[in-house]
């Protein structure tokens, strides 16, 4: 039936599964790629680096929730069918997004400004615990055999293009209302410009029929009655489920959220680099490095998908340290001659402190390289009506890379990318083949959103966590993808086929 | 490669509990070392949450080990129609 299928119709299905998609994943790391300036509105003024952790811990709740709204839709995308239960998630994950964007400041209502967010986060994670494994099952059931990985790698890009998506929104709201405009209430339009995106998506999903596969078991009575006991309570089935969770999704997940995320939040918390440089650096990266979903997809239908995703791997697991100390070598700019400075300038402010008789003085140092590089030298000291001057330590901050080692960067991350793109861009087809139809869309989520949800969404809030502990380096974080990887990659190599099923309508 | 399987199934068995205990050594550890109400409250927020998580994790990891001891991964069903 899926072999029949007209070329345009198959690329009409991924059309309409992948922008749906898309709006699903831009809306879900807009929060991520705004967790520093949405800490700064949820939490207390004092609360420094914690505001960054528990925001990141909102960040995570999202993804911990991920494998629930698998259980929740992928149970009704097997009992209803996909059509209906991806528009369902739709509209949740919109809805959502929509209302975070008008969730008042700590300042207006307290500690209820987290508490709402984390809620509204928590059905985003559920909803995009559905979408997915709907989306994916959907297009390699319309697919033919023997090109189920070029199709379904289609789906897989929308991941990436929606975080290029978000931060190409971002990095131009940013510059065109100037930088303190956006950390006050800008930052609010990204995530109140989705519903445009979810009403246009909806749209299209409403046109498109059920899966054909779907269809077919449904007309002959043979859709799952129980489709979560079924998946969980038959042996030969979970073992399986446990198989791909761990054998495969669980690297896949670290791998994934590593070079995406915390590559970025590297970027712009450890080594200090400018907001707009290290999103730059980001965006370039993914855009020589998307094609590649595609081609590794493909190249998944004609060699197997194990040891593509394998390499991806170990590949990481071998690199990833030196490409990190690299980028702390090139932002330490501690080490720069004093002939090396093109200009120097002083911006001094004194602020009273909130409450108190004590004064805040910040003197900011502006400083210009003569290869192009520039960075600020912040230095806030506390003049104590009682105690007198209490120096602050000085920060180098807000650093711009001179071209050739902002390009260095940019390759940097487009290797991490194209890792990304050898485990992910065959993963959807592993998956599809691995379960049968009547139970595909609760069994594949599970396995994907625990690797993908927990394992490689907690990278920014483990690392990070990792990295604050007394005696730790700023490289320690590493050890979480790499450790993880690691496993992944015994388990997968001793125990997974790289054999195809090419019959999924079973 | 089914002895291996079946070797390294004893390794899953006894990672989970391990991984387990570690875990949870270092959340006492971490929580030990705050100084303020304030972190206290944020470390064990955050150590609840990696514990909560890891908890499923680390017993699928053992059924995961059982299994492959058991030989259950000897032979992968060929299509998913064999499973």
């Amino acid at each position: 039936m899926s072999e029949t299928l007209p070329k345009n119709n198959i690329f009409k299905v991924i059309g309409a599964s992948s922008l749906g998609t898309l709006i699903e994943w831009y809306d879900f790391y807009i929060f991520g790629s705004l967790a520093v300036i949405i800490g700064h509105q949820l939490f207390p003024e004092d609360a420094g680096a914690s505001a960054l952790i528990n925001t990141l811990a909102i960040f995570a709740a999202g993804f911990i929730v991920r494998p629930f709204g698998a259980l929740v839709f992928g149970r009704l995308g097997d009992l209803i069918g996909r059509k209906y239960t991806f528009l369902l998630t739709l509209v949740l994950m919109g809805g959502s997004t929509f209302l975070i964007g008008l969730i008042p400041s700590y300042k207006s209502i307290g500690y209820a400004a987290p508490i709402l967010v984390l809620i509204l986060r928590l059905i985003q994670g559920l909803a995009l615990g559905g979408e997915y494994g709907g989306a994916a099952t959907y297009v390699a059931e319309h697919a033919p055999k023997n090109r189920r990985g070029f199709f379904t790698s289609w789906i897989q890009t929308t991941a990436t293009l929606g975080l290029f998506l978000s931060l190409g929104v971002i990095v131009i709201t940013k510059n065109l209302l100037g930088a303190e405009t956006f950390g006050d209430w800008g930052w609010r339009i990204p995530f109140l410009l989705s519903i445009v995106l979810v009403v246009v998506s909806i749209y299209i999903r409403m046109k498109m029929h059920e899966s054909p596969m779907f269809s077919k078991l449904k007309a002959e009575g043979n859709i799952s009655k129980n489709p979560l006991k079924e998946s969980f309570n038959n042996k030969g089935n979970f073992k399986m489920v446990l198989l791909a969770l761990f054998g495969a999704t669980m690297g896949q997940g670290v791998i994934w959220y590593t070079g995406q995320f915390y590559a970025q939040s590297f970027l712009e918390n450890t080594c200090k680099l400018d907001f707009n440089d290290s999103r730059y650096i980001l965006l370039w990266g993914i855009a020589f490095a998307t094609p590649f979903f595609v081609i590794f997809g493909a190249w998944s239908d004609r060699v197997g998908r194990k040891w593509i995703m394998l390499s991806g791997m170990l590949l990481g697991i071998i690199f990833y340290r030196p490409i990190y100390q690299i980028f702390l070598d090139d932002t330490d700019f501690t080490k720069i001659e004093k002939a090396d400075t093109f200009s120097s300038t002083n911006v001094s402010t004194a602020v009273l402190i909130n409450g108190t008789q004590d004064i805040l003085s910040t003197l900011t140092t502006k400083v210009l390289l003569k290869n192009g590089a520039s960075f600020n030298i912040i230095q806030a000291d506390t003049v104590s009506a009682t105690k007198g001057l209490l120096p602050g330590k000085a920060v180098m901050k807000d650093k711009v890379l001179p071209a050739r080692v902002f390009w260095k960067f940019v390759g940097l991350i487009f290797f991490q990318i194209l890792l990304v793109t050898m485990v992910y861009g065959p993963i959807a087809a592993f998956l599809v083949e691995l379960f049968p139809t009547k139970i595909r869309y609760t069994s594949m989520s599970l396995p994907y959103h625990i690797g993908n949800g927990v394992f490689g969404g907690l990278v920014p809030f483990i690392a990070t966590l990792i990295a604050s502990f007394a005696g730790a380096t700023p490289l320690s974080g590493l050890w979480y993808p790499i450790g993880i990887a690691a496993l992944s990659l015994v388990i997968g190599t001793v125990y997974l086929s790289n054999k195809k099923d090419e019959r999924i309508n079973d | 490669m089914n002895a291996l399987k079946k070797f390294l199934g004893v390794i899953w068995l006894i990672t989970g509990p391990l991984t387990m205990a570690f875990l949870i050594v270092q959340a006492i550890q971490k929580v030990g070392l705050t100084h303020t109400d304030i972190e206290r409250t944020n470390t064990i927020l955050q150590w609840a949450i990696i514990l909560f998580i890891f908890f499923p994790i680390s017993i699928g990891l053992v059924i995961f080990g059982f299994y492959a001891l058991r030989g259950e991964y000897d032979r992968l069903p060929e299509s998913s129609e064999d499973i």
